[in-house]
C-alpha cells in the first residue's frame, strides 16, 4: 500500500510539473498586446521599458526560474486588465466561496437524484425506461441548450428570479439544478453500466437461487458493489466545485469563480488566464490523486493490479 | 512445380460440396444490421437522421429558398424585415437584422454537421492509429502513458478555451482545438483493447509466422475494435457540436458572419428575455437537440449491433 502511495503521489507531482511548464511557454506565445491595456497609445520604447519591468526579456530560463519560484511561494501574480494590480489569489478568495457552496449543493443534489436513476435505469420496466430517456436526453444534448431552457422556463413557471443574489435563497434553486443535471446523468449511467457488469457474476446468482427477493438482492448485493467504482471520481468532484461551472455561473451571473474564467478571456487578461488555467488543471490532478488512493484504500485489489481498474472501462474522460 | 512433381502429386480442388454444407450463411454485415434493426427507436433515430442530414445538404438547391446571408427588405416601405415572426415566405421568421431564419438554420446545420464529422473522423484515424501503437510496441507504452497523464488531466473545456484563446478564433482554429485533444480518449480505449490482445495466441502466431505489423493491425486487432470505434465516433459527433456552442457562447467561437448552430443559439439567446421573439432561439436550438440526439442513440445501438456477441 505504502509503495502504491508513493508511487501515485510522485506520478502527481510529475504530471503537475508538465503542466506548470506546458502553460508557461503557452502563455509565451501569445502576443504581446495582451499584456498591455492600452498597447495603442504607447511607442516602441515605452513597450520595452514596460516588458523589461515586468521581466519579460529575460532570457526565457530565467524567467521560468522566477514563475516556478513564485508558484512555490503561492504566488499567482497580479491582474493586469480585469482588476490591475490587484493580487489573483486575493480575487480567487474573493470568488471561491460562492462557487464552492453552490458546487456542494449540486453535487449533493446529482448524487441523490443519479443513484436512484441509474438504479431505475437498471431494472427498466415503467421507471426505469422513461428514467433511461432523460438520462439520454441530458447526455446527448449540449448542456448550453437545456441550461438556457431551463433558466428561460423555470424562472417563469416557477416563479423564480433571473438572476443570482447571495441574499435571496430561492435564487439558488435553479442554477443548483443546472449544475446538478450534468453530474446526475453521468452518475446514473455508470451506476448502471456497473449494476449491469455486477448483475451477471455468480455471487448474485447464489443470491436470487437462494430465494432472497430481486428487491433485496439489488439492495444488498448488486448495489453495494456497483457503488464502489463511482468512489472514484467523488474527490475530483469535491474539488472541482471550487472551480465552479463556467457556463451556468455566466448564465445566472453568480459572482464565482466559472463566471470570472469567461470574464478573463473576454477582457484578455492573460495573467489572470494563467492562473485559473493552473488552478483547474491542479485541481484535476490532485482530485484524480485522491480518487486512485480513495479506491485502493476501498477496494484491496486495485493496490495488487494497477492498471485492471483502467480495463473495465471506468474513465473519467466525459466532463465538461 | 516441375513436370516430375505433376506426375507425383495431383492437385486437390476445394471440395465445394463439402463447404458449401459447412458454410453458416453468416454474413458479418448482414448480422449487424439485422441486429440493428431489432431495436425499433434507433431505426426510427437513423431514419430521421438520415432526413435531416439529406435535407441539409440538399436544402441550399430547392427551389423557392432564401439565401442565409442576404437581408430581406419590405417592397413597400423599403425598411429591412426585422423580427418577422414566422410566416409563409419565412417558415422560421426572421432575425433581428432580417436573414430569413430557416435558411440561417440550415445552413448553420450544415457547419455543425462539418465540424462534427471532422472531429469524429479525426479521432477516428489519429487515436485509432496512436492507440495501435502505443498499445502494441510496449517500449513506447511508459513515455505515451505519461504524456496522456498530462495531457488528460487538463480540463478539456480548459484546453479548448486556451487553443481558441493562443489562435485566432475561426472555423479552423475550432477544429484544431477538437482534434488536439479529441483524440485522447480513443487512443486510450484502443490501446487498452489492444494490450488485451495482442499477446493472445492466434497474434503469438501470426508473429512467429513473420506476419508484419501494418496486418497484424488491420487483420488481427482492427475487427475486434470495430464496435468500440463506432461508440467513440458516434459520440464524438454531439460532444463536438456542444463544443462548438460553447466556445461561441464564451467568445471564442466562430465569427458571426458564419453561421452556425452554436451562433444562432447565441443570438437568439440575447432576444430571449422578449416572448415574441423566443421563437430565434427556440427554432435553432430544437433543430440542434434533435441532431444530437439522433446521434447519440444510433451510435449506441450501432455500437450495441456491432459487437458479434450481440448477434443471434
Amino acid at each position: 500500500m505504502i509503495r502504491y502511495v508513493i508511487k501515485r503521489l510522485f506520478q502527481a507531482a510529475a504530471t503537475l510539473w508538465a503542466i506548470v511548464t506546458l502553460v508557461f511557454f503557452l502563455m509565451r506565445f501569445l502576443p504581446i498586446e495582451g499584456y498591455f491595456p492600452e498597447y495603442d497609445r504607447m511607442d516602441e520604447t515605452q513597450i520595452q521599458a514596460a516588458l523589461t519591468s515586468m521581466g519579460l526579456n529575460d532570457p526565457i530560463w530565467m524567467q521560468l526560474g522566477r514563475f516556478y519560484g513564485a508558484l512555490v511561494r503561492g504566488d499567482l501574480g497580479e491582474s493586469l486588465i480585469y482588476r490591475p494590480h490587484v493580487p489573483v489569489a486575493q480575487i480567487i478568495a474573493e470568488k471561491a466561496p460562492v462557487s464552492i457552496a453552490m458546487g456542494l449543493s449540486a453535487m449533493a443534489l446529482s448524487l441523490a437524484a443519479g443513484i436512484p436513476l441509474g438504479i431505475a435505469m437498471a431494472r427498466g420496466g415503467w421507471v426505469g425506461r422513461p428514467a433511461g430517456w432523460f438520462v439520454i436526453f441530458l447526455t446527448a444534448v449540449p448542456s448550453a441548450v437545456y441550461h438556457l431552457f431551463l433558466q428561460l422556463y423555470g424562472t417563469a413557471a416557477l416563479g423564480l428570479p433571473m438572476l443570482f443574489s447571495a441574499d435571496h435563497p430561492a435564487s439558488w434553486i435553479l442554477p443548483v439544478i443546472s449544475m446538478s443535471l450534468g453530474g446526475m446523468a453521468f452518475y446514473a449511467l455508470w451506476l448502471k453500466r456497473y449494476m449491469a457488469d455486477e448483475a451477471g457474476r455468480d455471487y448474485v446468482r447464489l443470491a436470487r437461487a437462494k430465494g432472497l427477493p430481486p428487491g433485496a438482492v439489488t439492495r444488498r448485493h448488486v448495489l453495494r458493489c456497483a457503488v464502489i467504482p463511482l468512489a472514484q471520481y467523488l474527490p475530483t468532484a469535491v474539488l472541482t466545485t471550487l472551480a465552479g461551472s463556467v457556463y451556468v455561473e455566466s448564465l445566472y451571473s453568480v459572482p464565482g469563480m466559472g463566471g470570472l474564467l469567461v470574464e478573463v478571456i473576454r477582457r484578455q487578461d492573460p495573467v489572470m488566464v494563467q492562473a485559473l488555467v493552473l488552478i483547474y488543471s491542479a485541481l484535476g490532478v490532485v482530485g484524480l490523486l485522491l480518487g486512485d488512493l480513495f479506491m485502493a484504500a476501498l477496494d484491496p485489489r486495485v493496490r495488487l493490479a494497477g492498471p485492471a481498474r483502467q480495463e473495465k472501462g471506468g474513465s473519467h474522460d466525459s466532463e465538461g | 512445380m516441375t513436370a516430375r512433381d505433376r506426375a507425383l502429386f495431383t492437385l486437390v480442388g476445394p471440395r465445394e460440396a463439402e463447404h458449401a454444407a459447412m458454410r453458416s450463411g453468416y454474413s458479418y454485415g448482414r448480422a449487424t444490421l439485422r441486429a440493428f434493426c431489432r431495436h425499433r427507436t434507433a431505426l426510427a433515430m437513423a431514419i430521421l437522421m438520415a432526413a435531416l442530414i439529406l435535407y441539409a445538404l440538399v436544402q441550399p438547391l430547392l427551389p423557392g429558398q432564401h439565401p442565409p446571408s442576404t437581408i430581406y427588405n419590405d417592397a413597400e416601405t423599403g425598411l429591412q424585415l426585422r423580427n418577422l415572426p414566422p410566416c409563409r415566405a419565412f417558415p422560421f421568421g426572421t432575425n433581428a437584422i432580417g436573414q430569413d431564419l430557416w435558411a440561417r438554420v440550415w445552413a448553420g446545420t450544415r457547419v455543425s454537421l462539418l465540424i462534427g464529422v471532422t472531429a469524429a473522423l479525426a479521432e477516428m484515424v489519429i487515436g485509432t492509429a496512436m492507440g495501435m501503437i502505443w498499445g502494441y510496441v510496449r517500449p513506447l507504452d511508459g513515455a505515451v502513458t505519461a504524456l496522456y497523464n498530462v495531457v488528460d488531466n487538463i480540463p478539456q473545456s480548459i484546453l479548448l478555451v486556451l487553443a481558441s484563446y493562443l489562435l485566432r478564433p475561426g472555423l479552423g482554429t475550432l477544429l484544431v482545438a477538437l482534434c488536439l485533444t479529441g483524440w485522447l480518449g480513443m487512443a486510450r480505449f484502443v490501446r487498452n483493447q489492444v494490450l488485451l490482445l495482442r499477446d493472445r495466441e492466434y497474434n503469438v502466431a501470426s508473429r512467429c509466422l513473420g506476419t508484419p505489423f501494418r496486418r497484424i493491425a488491420f487483420r488481427n486487432l482492427l475487427p475486434y475494435l470495430v464496435s468500440v470505434i463506432t461508440l467513440r465516433v458516434a459520440l464524438t459527433v454531439p460532444a463536438a457540436i456542444g463544443s462548438e456552442v460553447f466556445l461561441t457562447y464564451v467568445g471564442l467561437g466562430l465569427p458571426a458572419g458564419m453561421p452556425s448552430l452554436g451562433n444562432l443559439i447565441n443570438e437568439g439567446r440575447s432576444l430571449m428575455m422578449a416572448a415574441s421573439l423566443r421563437y430565434q432561439l427556440i427554432f435553432p436550438a430544437a433543430v440542434l437537440s434533435l441532431v444530437t440526439l439522433c446521434f447519440y442513440v444510433v451510435g449506441n445501438a450501432l455500437a450495441d449491433a456491432a459487437d458479434p456477441r450481440n448477434h443471434r
